[in-house]
């Protein structure tokens, strides 16, 4: 039934159709609704069967325990600070309501410019921005304006990666490529303590907060040299003011499983990532000036801010991270390292997580770099020694 | 016995894997030569239409050293010299004879015989254009001198031949090429660790290495980087252990016997097993009879589903076995990137196969997906025992760099070794062609 569907409209968008225009569009939903059943010409026979939307669902999917755990979050920030009472199910559906919105400018903004490059290159619709639509709502705060959303979006999809050539070719991750022009373009509306709770009610539901209140995050509160307070349940549970999918640890981590258990993220990555955070944030707990707030959180700092987030889904992306195993532990290691560094050291910025993954995909092609040149220089000496 | 141990690879099971019976396979009403079968070299005809040939007889050699030799399998009447676009020759076609006559060689003592003597037996009796080289993996050039040959006696691919079934009660043919080989230059053997107590062992003219780890151990490109690597000015020579076979029988006999025993298997046969038969025969004429009755399209591989083609008329020069597996253009499946697939293989664990180890698979050869640009990294790599970094060199190829090539180890590589990263490829990219392709423009560049 579905084929039938198909094979009706096909005649229509391709080569001399009428709508020819929407060529990439149909192409996008065919093989979304049918796996796609050209068979092999050359090479092997048989292939494995895993491809870029198999692998890209799998990361929307390790991303939904997050995405969840921060709708919730968003509603009881809100009733929270508004000091009123509220069912569990009232908090979920005011945090959706808020959300939802920011989910669909991220993907319309975004796909949309990926259908019309795909049209225009005579392309298939490459996947990679499913991912990152979806990560993009969950590291920005909730007070962000949706039109800055849709810019960013545009500005990080064409500048960041179609120019480059598409998923696969780009050097920086552009969810973080977004989030870091929403907070060069417009600091005060990303940092700060005035964009961490939604403060609007919508259809009848959440609370209107006058627009002085201010609630910065954990991390935040530290920088100003504010005791945090927070909870063991509070902070891995994830019900602190943060960007909406970083504040539950328990969350992340149930993400981080899926994406190890199917073999989608690297586990190096990830793991020498915390490594690196670990033993920095140790060892600013011993050596940090005393009225360095920051630097006393200690191992907390792996559990607040989006250090876990960044772990987990940004720092293991496959295109912008180092392409040697080898190498994956170094990179990995210096975004811990970094991220801490950035959070202890710098008085501006109480988060370093972003920065610090830009940083190291900058980085990432020099590290390759020894690793590959290293086996072509072991090659030249066989040669040279016979 | 020197012994390595290979950690990266990936054993696939596929269905319908050849029972070690062998049935004799009636001869095919024609037979043929196809010079693509045999890379890198250009045909010059050597018989005309209406001619008659003996098994032995040169058909056509190469334009550029005449003294390599592709002689017929069967003695005959030449039907048809085929050509194809701009004249190109596709095929020479033999009607066989009952008598099935054979040109007899001179076979010179393998205790006395001198490199130059032994290699000149080789092209004359057409056994020399089995031989593939590295670089390019090419016919090689019978003027370089190889730094050495290497046979591999296993292969590991899914649903190929097991050679101990093949070389069973052969064995001193085995040892009788190897002996020859070893007189041209050094002669290393990869044996597999079910091999060592098999009388295929001792072979005392050649260095055996024990190869234990998943496929693609028994790849001869992964036992060459193990062993010697070549670099660049180096030769090293290739030949298939059924191919040692082949050299063994006219040492013994004086004349050539390109019979060899395949394994027709795949999930489509009846009742897969071995099958005994002559070089060049029709595939129909091989798979007549032994497939089910299927309500949905068939594939029928020339070579296994990694490292072979979609068969054509003619069973491949190098072939060790032919598959039948469903084709799946008939197949429908609904939204497939989030679907449990169960009985669908993959390395990735999303699938509900990734619980069910050791099981038999039964893929078809849809593709699976979209071409895209390399998303993964060191995917490749977990299935490339090398000391070679595969990415990298597949994206020197595709962008031409010859230099970048070169410092990445091009020279070590064939298309072959790419079959299983190809099968993993998650961007679906048609490695071996690439490959193939790089080797083809880099062997022009430096001609």
């Amino acid at each position: 039934m579905i084929k039938s569907f198909f094979d009706k409209i096909r005649p229509h968008v391709e080569e001399g159709g009428k709508y020819h225009a929407f060529r990439s569009l149909f192409d996008g939903f065919e093989t979304f609704a049918l796996v796609p059943n050209t068979t092999s010409k050359v090479g092997t026979a048989i292939h494995d069967a895993i491809d870029s939307k198999r692998i890209m669902s799998f990361v929307v999917i390790a991303l939904i325990p997050a995405l969840l755990v921060g709708m919730y979050n968003i509603g009881y920030q809100n009733y929270h600070a508004a000091g009123v009472d509220a069912s569990f199910f009232t908090m979920f559906l005011y945090g959706l309501i808020v959300m939802l919105p920011k989910i669909i400018v991220s993907y319309g903004v975004g796909l949309g410019i990926e259908f019309v490059v795909a049209q225009w290159k005579n392309e298939e619709i490459q996947e990679g921005f499913l991912v990152s639509g979806l990560i993009i709502p969950m590291i920005v705060p909730v007070g962000t304006p949706l039109w800055m959303l849709a810019v960013a979006v545009a500005f990080s999809v064409i500048f960041a990666k179609e120019i480059f050539g598409g998923t696969g070719m780009n050097i920086f991750n552009p969810a973080l490529i977004t989030r870091a022009f929403l907070f060069f373009a417009w600091p005060t509306k990303m940092s700060g303590d005035q964009v961490w709770v939604s403060t609007e009610s919508w259809f009848g539901l959440g609370n209107t907060l006058p627009d002085a209140f201010t609630c910065a995050t954990p991390l935040g509160q530290a920088a100003a040299g504010i005791d945090t307070n927070l909870s063991a349940m509070e902070m891995f549970g994830g019900l602190m003011p943060g960007s909406i999918g970083e504040t539950s640890v328990i969350a992340i981590a149930i993400g981080a499983a899926i994406l190890l258990w199917t073999r989608i993220a690297s586990w190096r990555t990830m793991l020498s990532v915390f490594v690196g955070g670990a033993l920095f944030a140790l060892l600013f707990d011993s050596v940090g000036a005393a009225d360095n707030a920051v630097a006393h959180l200690g191992l907390n700092h792996l559990f607040l801010g989006g250090f876990a987030f960044g772990a987990v889904f940004m720092a293991t992306d496959p295109v912008t991270s180092c392409r040697t195993e080898k190498g994956k532990f170094i990179y990995g290691f210096i975004i811990g390292a970094m991220a801490i560094i950035i959070r202890v050291l710098n008085p501006g910025y109480p988060e370093g997580m972003m920065l610090a993954i830009l940083f190291m995909n900058m980085f990432a092609p020099l590290i390759d770099y020894f690793f590959v040149q290293s086996n072509i220089n072991k090659r030249a000496k066989r040669m040279s020694n016979k | 016995m020197e012994i390595y141990k290979i950690k990266k690879g990936l054993n696939i099971r596929l269905q319908g894997e050849a029972s070690p019976d062998i049935r004799d396979v009636n001869a095919s009403s024609e037979y043929a030569l196809v010079p693509d079968d045999f890379c890198g070299i250009v045909p010059k005809v050597k018989v005309k239409e209406g001619e008659q040939v003996l098994a032995g007889t040169a058909l056509f050699v190469d334009k550029a050293t005449e003294s390599i030799k592709f002689v017929s399998p069967v003695s005959g009447t030449v039907t048809a010299v085929e050509r194809g676009e701009r004249r190109k020759l596709l095929a020479i076609h033999i009607q066989p004879d009952s008598a099935q006559v054979k040109k007899s060689f001179e076979v010179p003592d393998v205790k006395s015989v001198s490199a130059e003597d032994a290699k000149q037996f080789l092209l004359e009796t057409g056994i020399f254009a089995f031989f593939r080289q590295r670089p390019y993996d090419v016919v090689p050039s019978p003027e370089v001198a190889p730094k050495a040959i290497f046979v591999s006696a296993f292969s590991q691919m899914p649903l190929a031949a097991d050679f101990n079934v093949v070389v069973k009660g052969q064995e001193d043919d085995f040892r009788l090429g190897i002996q020859w080989l070893a007189r041209i230059a050094k002669v290393h053997v990869g044996v597999s660790p079910e091999q060592v107590n098999t009388p295929l062992l001792p072979i005392k003219d050649a260095e055996v290495s024990l190869f234990e780890g998943p496929n693609p151990a028994g790849l001869v490109g992964v036992q060459i980087n193990h062993i010697d690597p070549v670099n660049k000015g180096e030769v090293v020579w290739t030949l298939g252990a059924e191919e040692v076979l082949f050299l063994g029988r006219v040492l013994r006999t004086g004349k050539v016997d390109f019979s060899r025993i395949i394994a027709v298997a795949g999930s489509e046969v009846e009742a897969p097993k071995y099958a005994r038969i002559t070089l060049g025969q029709t595939i129909e004429s091989i798979v007549a009879g032994q497939l089910k009755a299927a309500d949905h399209h068939v594939r029928v591989i020339d070579g296994n589903p990694l490292v072979g083609r979609k068969a054509g008329t003619f069973l491949g020069a190098h072939t060790t076995e032919v598959c039948v597996i469903p084709e799946g253009d008939d197949v429908d499946e609904v939204l497939g990137w989030i679907m449990p697939r169960v009985n669908e293989f993959s390395t990735h664990r999303s699938y509900i196969s990734a619980f069910r180890k050791g099981k038999a698979y039964n893929p078809d050869c849809r593709i699976k997906g979209g071409e895209r640009h390399m998303i993964m990294s060191a995917e490749y790599e977990s299935v490339f025992p090398m000391d070679i970094y595969p990415s990298y060199l597949i994206k020197a190829i595709i962008t031409g760099d010859i230099d970048r090539q070169e410092a990445l180890g091009i020279y070590e590589v064939a298309p072959e070794d790419f079959a299983l990263a190809e099968f993993i490829c998650s961007s679906k990219l048609e490695l071996q062609r690439i490959v193939r392709q790089g080797l083809d423009i880099l062997r022009k560049e430096n001609a």
